[in-house]
């Protein structure tokens, strides 16, 4: 048995590319059993890769791999997992129509005079369930009747299961409400009382802070720095990351003299999610929308965009008073709406890049103010997507160029008013910066842009000004620049905002 | 304080009335949904001057559900995997006719026919699941495109009954174990085993885990391809079993068999309207057994009320579309919820 402190595992100059592309360059990693570790990196500075690394899906080019001093070489999963490795991956790899118990053991379960041993499969379930002090959740229950985080749990019981010693975790907040990421610092508590050796994977910089003993901080790839928590800044933390401070992030903010008319404006608008919601949107600003998951934040924008429309207070768009019941009739208007799920909603995916470009002008807009075909290679280029042309499909682009297909979407139809849900989610450091390049050249052309967004340095970077949700109702609204504290005061309900 | 008691009273009554409403699963309903058919059955044929549910009638209705009911059961399996089988028609037919030619009416050859038939059957079985797992074709392409080869392999070497079985096997279609025909105990018997094997075995839950999601199967550690090719060999299996027993009704093999009484479609309409997802994961034999013995009821109705047949096709299809829309809204709302 290993004790608190003793490392577990380590990893010595990953290497490993992809068709010649290096996406680990020299990685090292320890971890050690009782301990939380982070590992942290823009997207695509290889921390997924190394994760796979670590789980026998990729097999490194060159480096070691030591369980417990050993080298070892994992040339499967399977490998991985009777090493004591377990991943809990960032999507849930539940069967949604299995029982907790069935999930648990799935793959490995307990076998007796021929049959699957049901009884013991539960029990067992049971008896890891309590050691975690999850009591609340039967064995014999179907997935898909339990919470989100329900799931996670049953996740990470289905981990442990396999007596892993290593647990690493992808982003484990990702898909939870913010009251159930309270369960999960407690959950890691106990796991972590348990001598399991945690790696953490996550962008928000607060649950690394708040849960890791040390920080291991990879950019493009490459080995930057693994430090003590405690000794560190988020400052630094973000200068190791970028590798640059983050105000040069940013294009500048909109002078006075580029606001123009009020685009869109809500009265005491309302529905099932939200209530109360008045604002102005004027031509050539950008206004952030800030909010906790499940504020409401998203319900506004789907509300003004027709999918769950307002029932009380009034809409204009360019003081004209309208009732948006679909969102045909909002790109009618000239509303735009660029969906925080790109994947499932912004992206016809086996569609060619032309076709998707053109895809709001051809449903919506038949007859319409239309642009010739040659504008679509300008439009394109305007967006800059990399791609080895415009019949390529838009699965196979990344995240950043299928992000910039979307804007040009929107563009090809010259929207008035832009709605943007978590624009650069899922984007690395250059694509971002380019989304947020175009945003701001949009709104310097005159569009309204109204931005969700739950990474807060990129909603006050980006933002003329603030407005700040906590459930259902706009808690107040902050000037541009206003600092982490305020937006999070609001958000969370404590605090108190500057009425601009 | 009487009044609080009253409350959780109420709260923990109306818990308990919910669990038990969500035990109406597709399974429940479509017994229940049998149930009622029977009782409507038997009104209108009542008030046409029969009886619906005599002892013939019931035989009737089980005799029908036989050869379907075994092409179902193996179709259960390979949907719940998420796949489907269409070659299971034409494969009844070619099984049929390999049991009787081998037999050639000698009492001794009974027990290679019936081997060598099932055998074919596993192969044809193997070859569906290697095309859909080795060579990722579309399962509703590579089980068309075999079946396109048996009806090739049939229309060059057939032009009709061929073979014969010897008399001793001809009890298997037609004997009784007190008042039961064997093929419906046989059928049954394939049923329970399909069941014991989704329900109790490994291979059986690693069948609804690959179908629920392959790629959660795969992460987990189970041989996803193993478990699709397993279940088309068993598919294929139950269908060279149907054929068997055909060659034992008809005293002959018939190529066309299978074909003509459309087990292809009709078989995944029996699975789909038990309550199995057609995208797999979910739903049993259990299901199928009653989707099985649904359409015949209908169809035994119909025969007695002399209803035209296009009609009777007619019925068929609604039925089924409701069926399926009515799961559908089943999980729309739960997911709602």
């Amino acid at each position: 048995m290993t004790a608190a402190g003793d490392v577990v595992v380590r990893l010595t100059g990953i290497t490993k590319s992809f068709l010649g592309v290096p996406v680990l360059r020299g990685v090292d990693l320890e971890l050690r059993a009782g301990e939380v570790h982070a590992l942290m990196g823009e997207n695509g500075a290889g921390k997924s890769t190394l994760l796979k690394v670590l789980a026998g899906v990729h097999r490194p080019d060159s480096g070691r791999v030591e369980v417990d001093g050993e080298p070892v070489v994992f040339a499967t999963p399977r490998d991985a997992q009777a090493a004591g490795i377990a991943i809990i991956h960032q999507e849930f790899t539940l069967l949604e129509h299995r029982t907790v118990a069935e999930n648990v053991y799935l793959g490995r379960e307990p076998v007796r005079r021929g049959q699957v041993d049901r009884r013991k499969m539960e029990a067992d379930t049971k008896g890891l369930l309590d050691w975690l002090g999850e009591e609340g959740i039967d064995p014999a229950e179907t997935v898909t009747r339990l919470s989100v985080a329900q799931k996670q749990v049953v996740e990470i019981v289905k981990a442990l299961s396999t007596d892993a010693r290593v647990l690493a975790m992808d982003e484990p907040t990702a898909a939870l409400a913010d009251h159930e990421v309270e369960l999960l610092y407690d959950l890691v508590d106990r796991l972590r009382a348990r001598d399991i050796a945690i790696l953490y994977v996550s962008h928000r910089m607060r649950e690394v802070f708040d849960l890791s003993k040390r920080i291991t901080v990879l950019k493009d790839g490459a080995f930057v720095t693994t430090a003590l928590t405690a000794e560190l800044t988020s400052d630094q933390l973000v200068r190791h990351m970028v590798g640059r401070s983050l105000d040069a992030l940013y294009p500048d903010r909109a002078t006075p003299g580029e606001l123009g008319d009020v685009r869109l404006a809500l009265r005491g608008a309302g529905n099932a999610r939200v209530r109360g919601i008045t604002f102005e949107l004027r031509a050539g600003e950008i206004v952030g929308v800030a909010g906790l998951q499940g504020s409401g934040r998203s319900a506004i924008a789907r509300a003004i965009w027709g999918v769950e429309p307002f029932t009380t207070g009034t809409l204009e768009v360019d003081g004209v008073t309208r009732r948006i019941t679909d969102p045909r009739a909002a790109v009618r208007l000239g509303i735009g709406y660029v969906t925080e799920d790109r994947k499932g909603e912004g992206l016809a995916l086996r569609q060619s890049i032309r076709d998707n470009a053109l895809l709001v002008r051809r449903a919506a807009l038949t007859g319409g103010p239309g642009r010739r075909k040659s504008d679509l290679g300008e439009l394109l280029k305007s967006v800059a997507v990399v791609a080895r042309g415009e019949h390529q499909e838009v699965r196979y682009l990344s995240g950043g160029n299928q992000q910039k297909v979307v804007l040009a979407k929107w563009l090809a139809v010259g929207p008035r008013v832009l709605v943007v849900d978590e624009p650069t989610r899922g984007i690395d450091v250059g694509a971002k910066q380019a989304v947020h390049r175009l945003l701001r050249e949009l709104a310097r052309s005159g569009v309204a842009i109204l931005m969700i967004s739950s990474e807060l340095p990129e909603l006050i970077g980006m933002s003329d000004r603030i407005l700040v949700v906590h459930e259902g109702a706009i808690a107040g609204e902050l000037p541009a620049g206003a600092g982490e504290e305020a937006v999070m005061g609001l958000a969370t309900g404590h605090g108190r905002g500057e009425v601009a | 304080m009487s009044v609080v008691h009253e409350k959780i009273e109420l709260t923990t009554g109306a818990t308990r009335r919910r669990a038990r409403r969500i035990s109406l699963t597709p399974t429940v309903t479509v017994y229940l949904a049998l149930v009622a058919l029977l009782v409507a059955g038997s009104v209108l044929v009542g008030l046409n001057g029969g009886v619906l549910l005599d002892q013939g009638g019931i035989l009737n209705i089980l005799t029908r559900s036989t050869v379907l009911g075994l092409v179902a059961v193996g179709q259960t399996i390979v949907i719940i995997t998420g796949s489907l089988d269409l070659s299971v028609a034409y494969l009844v037919g070619l099984c049929s006719l390999v049991a009787a030619q081998t037999m050639a009416g000698s009492d001794g050859m009974i027990v290679p026919g019936v081997l060598l038939a099932l055998g074919v059957a596993a192969v044809v079985g193997l070859v569906n699941g290697l095309v859909v797992t080795v060579l990722k074709v579309n399962a509703f392409i590579a089980t068309l495109g075999v079946a396109l080869i048996l009806r090739g392999y049939l229309e060059q070497n057939y032009t009709g009954p061929a073979g014969s079985v010897p008399r001793a096997f001809q009890h298997l279609g037609f004997d009784r174990v007190g008042p039961i025909p064997i093929g419906v105990l046989l059928m049954l018997l394939v049923a329970a085993a399909a069941w014991f094997y989704l329900k109790r075995t490994r291979p059986g839950y690693h069948t609804y885990a690959v179908g629920g999601d392959v790629d959660v199967a795969r992460l987990s550690g189970v041989r996803t391809g193993r478990t699709i090719v397993t279940a088309h060999v068993l598919c294929a299996v139950a269908a060279g079993l149907a054929g068997v027993f055909l060659a034992s009704r008809l005293g002959s093999g018939a190529p066309y068999v299978g074909t003509d009484a459309g087990y292809d479609l009709e078989s995944i309409a029996a699975v789909v309207l038990g309550g199995t997802a057609l995208a797999g994961g979910r739903g049993g034999v259990v299901g199928t057994i009653g989707g099985v013995l649904i359409l015949a009821t209908l169809d035994t109705i119909f025969d007695d009320l002399a209803v035209d047949p296009f009609f009777k096709d007619v019925v068929r299809g609604i039925v089924l579309i409701v069926a399926v829309a009515l799961y559908a809204r089943r999980k729309l709302t739960r997911r709602s919820a």
